[in-house]
């Protein structure tokens, strides 16, 4: 790795280490990486958008002599007058093409994705001779075909409101409601490995990317700078922590803890 | 005990912010840690349809997710990738977040590098060689407003993107002189943590009925099921894991497989935690009666 | 006049787009491919709207010295540098547009990805890693088996959870794994099927009574 590609995956560290700092507190340091990075995205994607899309999309093609895009650029610029208070009836015609579109291709589209197609895909045989799977809970298993129907038309009964949950109507809600216990559950199981793997992945990026390259003497362009680097960074969290045992013992702990 | 598990419930979340993180690190350090992994036939579906192809096979990949999540997306990016343009079949992509092409770009970058290393997979020796832009790949980039592009991508690639990211035009890319539209090429494997997943189910895979997979974030998973149970989707991969069985079929370990060992420490601490958390609950609980239920 | 209109023209557009995907005909095919053609573009309009409005906001909390002004400083900062890459390339040329004669300007240039590789994806990633502390302490203090119903949830999560452990050996390790995906492929399928049936029911609801203008608050009032 060269010097200013380590140079500059240490400043990541460092954005990486601020922003973890928020853990302990909110403090300066994570509010800077915070600002920041809400500047770049911003700065990105407004660059993405003309680079991408107003060059190759609209310029490009009124340089050609393509006069029919003049129809979107007067659109777009009608979306502009939104925050004039006398003119601002200008932004609903663009709005309006916008939101008709939308909502024209949502209905066939909508339909077909989330219900005719769900229904078709409740409609299975039941596998009599298969009925109990081979081996352990068999997704192909009879049973879990007649579970997978009931369980869904269940769910839907719960989801129904307009009659009462009460005799057998609403001993069939209480069992659409535990099948969705057991999908909420189930989702859960997975959100949490969701959320460790996005801290994996910083642990992932200190270990490979920072600290072993620091470190790496096999390295051609290594240079005494790569671990004074590294230790700068670490001294900085150091002093940072020392402050704050400092500041707790002078207040003691003014700031409680949330409950989350 | 009751005055031990009193105090445990107030304790300060600071000190479980600490223990995650000591455990995170410690168990990250046992490099040699294996954990089992079952794959699902959902994930292997996808494996299977890029394995199959012949090579100079197109497939469409779509990069559609923002820094955030690219803990879980990465690795599946990658893993896609390189078992892709190693069996020489070529790609097109494009990024519909906000921030996508930036982590398109850099994906496309990391494989080329790594393609460029003799290697071998699954006993199968593939020497190293050049990914070239516009012949084994065409990135497409971005445009605003996901549903309508895809819309757009149905019928034809050159109605939203009349050039690459890069600024050629599309005529100039020799991968895409075949390539008309999503239904021209194998597949579609779309990888997002979003609700651009659902756009791609209605106003891509419902309108032209192309073979649709997703690589998706733990947290949206389990609601595409559904879609995978009714034939919408052919494969899915989900999560960390999901990326972590793609790497295995594809004999290719890198950080989803790399991270497993951590996230099952990990998963086990806040097992503990709960359990704790409900053993706490119910000893306090009696203490002050059966009305409290906070 | 002023008010009425637009709603017309939800309905023309609405009523066009749904009725073409029924009735694919070469004239209406054109018009609908005009039609999510310039879509994007009109788009960029309004996006360009959510950009000036962040850089106002800004301004005005430098300008007023509002609370914590100085770290909209830094936002400024990082927009700055950003477009300012984004229209050179490394030698400071100035680019107004990406050719593929010129290399590393726009969003090709170094700095410019430099910036998004090492200011951009460290922090968002590190933001977003900061919930993995939060579901840990949430556990601890909310996930509490207090009814039968929370107690559901709670077995169908610790399953998921203890798919891919090693410690019970083989046999129970892998009846987990297989439990974990029949949870997965039938009970969850099944619920989430129930959920995503009544949203899609929802959805076209909503879709139709705005193209029929029955549903109008979303042009705003006045």
């Amino acid at each position: 790795m060269e010097f200013w590609n380590f140079f500059w995956t240490t400043v990541a560290a460092f954005f990486t280490l601020a922003t973890f700092s928020f853990l302990y507190k909110d403090n300066p340091l994570y509010k800077i990486a915070e600002h920041l990075v809400v500047g770049v995205s911003a700065g990105f994607f407004v660059m993405v958008l003309w680079h991408t899309t107003l060059v190759p999309n609209l310029i490009d093609r009124l340089a050609d002599g393509r006069w029919i895009y003049l129809i979107p650029l007067v659109l777009g610029l009608m979306m502009w007058f939104r925050f004039s208070k006398k003119l601002s009836w200008m932004s609903r015609y663009p709005m309006a093409v916008y939101i008709g579109i939308g909502a024209g291709v949502a209905i066939p589209l909508e339909m077909a994705t989330k219900v005719i197609r769900q229904l078709n895909g409740m409609m299975r045989p039941i596998d009599w001779e298969n009925f109990f799977g081979a081996g352990w809970l068999d997704v192909t298993a009879g049973f879990s075909g007649i579970l997978l129907f009931v369980g869904a038309i269940a769910g839907l009964i719960y989801f129904f409101f307009s009659k009462a949950h009460t005799g057998v109507f609403g001993g069939v809600a209480k069992f659409g409601l535990w099948i969705l216990m057991l999908g909420f559950g189930a989702s859960f199981g997975f959100t949490v490995m969701a959320r460790i793997s996005l801290l994996i992945n910083r642990i992932q990026f200190l270990d490979n990317e920072w600290i072993s390259n620091a470190f790496d003497s096999s390295n051609e362009h290594y240079t005494v700078m790569y671990p004074i680097l590294f230790w700068l960074v670490i001294l900085g969290l150091v002093a940072y922590i020392v402050y704050e045992i400092i500041a707790y013992r002078r207040r003691g702990p003014e700031e409680t803890a949330g409950t989350t | 005990m009751k005055a031990t598990f009193e105090k445990l419930m107030l304790l300060d979340r600071r000190w479980v912010f600490l223990a995650l993180a000591v455990v995170g690190v410690a168990s990250y350090s046992l490099k040699d840690f294996q954990v089992p992994i079952l794959v699902t036939n959902e994930s292997r579906q996808i494996f299977a349809a890029i394995d199959e192809l012949e090579e100079g096979a197109t497939i469409f990949l779509s990069i559609d997710y923002d820094p955030n999540s690219l803990a879980e997306l990465h690795p599946m990016t990658y893993a896609i990738m390189e078992h892709a343009f190693r069996r020489g079949v070529r790609i097109v992509i494009t990024s519909l977040s906000t921030n996508g092409p930036g982590m398109a770009d850099e994906a496309i970058r990391a494989i080329a590098d790594s393609v460029r290393i003799d290697r071998e997979y699954n006993g199968v020796m593939y020497p190293g060689r050049e990914v070239v832009n516009g012949v084994d790949y065409a990135f497409l980039g971005y445009k605003p407003y996901p549903a309508i592009v895809i819309l757009a991508m149905g019928q034809d690639f050159r109605i939203p993107f009349p050039a690459d990211y890069y600024g050629t035009p599309l005529e100039e890319l020799p991968l895409m002189e075949n390539v008309r539209n999503l239904s021209s090429t194998e597949c579609v494997i779309v990888i997002t943590g979003t609700n651009i997943a659902d756009m791609w189910l209605a106003y891509g895979q419902a309108r032209q009925g192309f073979p649709l997979a997703f690589g998706l974030t733990g947290v949206s998973t389990a609601q595409y099921y559904p879609y995978l149970n009714s034939g919408q989707l052919f494969g899915l991969l989900g999560g960390m894991l999901g990326a972590a069985e793609y790497e295995q079929l594809a004999d290719n370990p890198g950080l989803a497989l790399d991270g497993m060992r951590v996230q099952l420490f990990l998963h086990w601490t806040i097992i503990i935690f709960i359990v704790i958390g409900n053993v706490g609950f119910f000893v306090t609980r009696k203490r002050r009666g059966a009305g409290g239920n906070v | 006049m002023k008010r009425q209109l637009p709603f017309f023209l939800v309905f023309v557009f609405g009523a066009f787009m749904a009725i073409q995907y029924f009735v694919p005909h070469k004239t209406s095919e054109a018009i609908y491919e005009f039609f999510i053609d310039i879509l994007p573009i009109i788009g960029v309009f309004a996006l360009a709207l959510g950009i000036w409005s962040l850089t106002k906001v800004s301004v005005d909390k430098i300008r007023y010295r509002r609370e914590n002004w100085q770290y909209a400083i830094f936002t400024l900062l990082g927009l700055f540098l950003m477009i300012l890459f984004g229209f050179t390339d490394e030698n400071w040329g100035f680019h107004w547009r990406m050719s593929p004669e010129v290399a590393g300007e726009g969003t090709d240039n170094p700095n410019f990805r430099l910036l998004f590789n090492y200011v951009m994806i460290p922090i968002q990633a590190t933001m977003f890693a900061l919930l993995a502390f939060f579901i840990a302490s949430a556990s601890y203090r909310a996930f509490r088996a207090r009814n039968l119903l929370a107690t559901l949830l709670l077995i169908a999560a610790l399953i998921l959870m203890l798919r891919f452990t090693p410690f019970f050996g083989d046999w129970i390790g892998l009846r987990l794994s297989e439990t974990a995906t029949w949870l997965m492929n039938v009970p969850n399928t099944a619920a989430q099927r129930a959920i995503v049936m009544g949203v899609g029911l929802g959805l076209v609801a909503t879709a139709l009574k705005v193209v029929l203008g029955i549903e109008r608050d979303y042009m705003g009032r006045g």
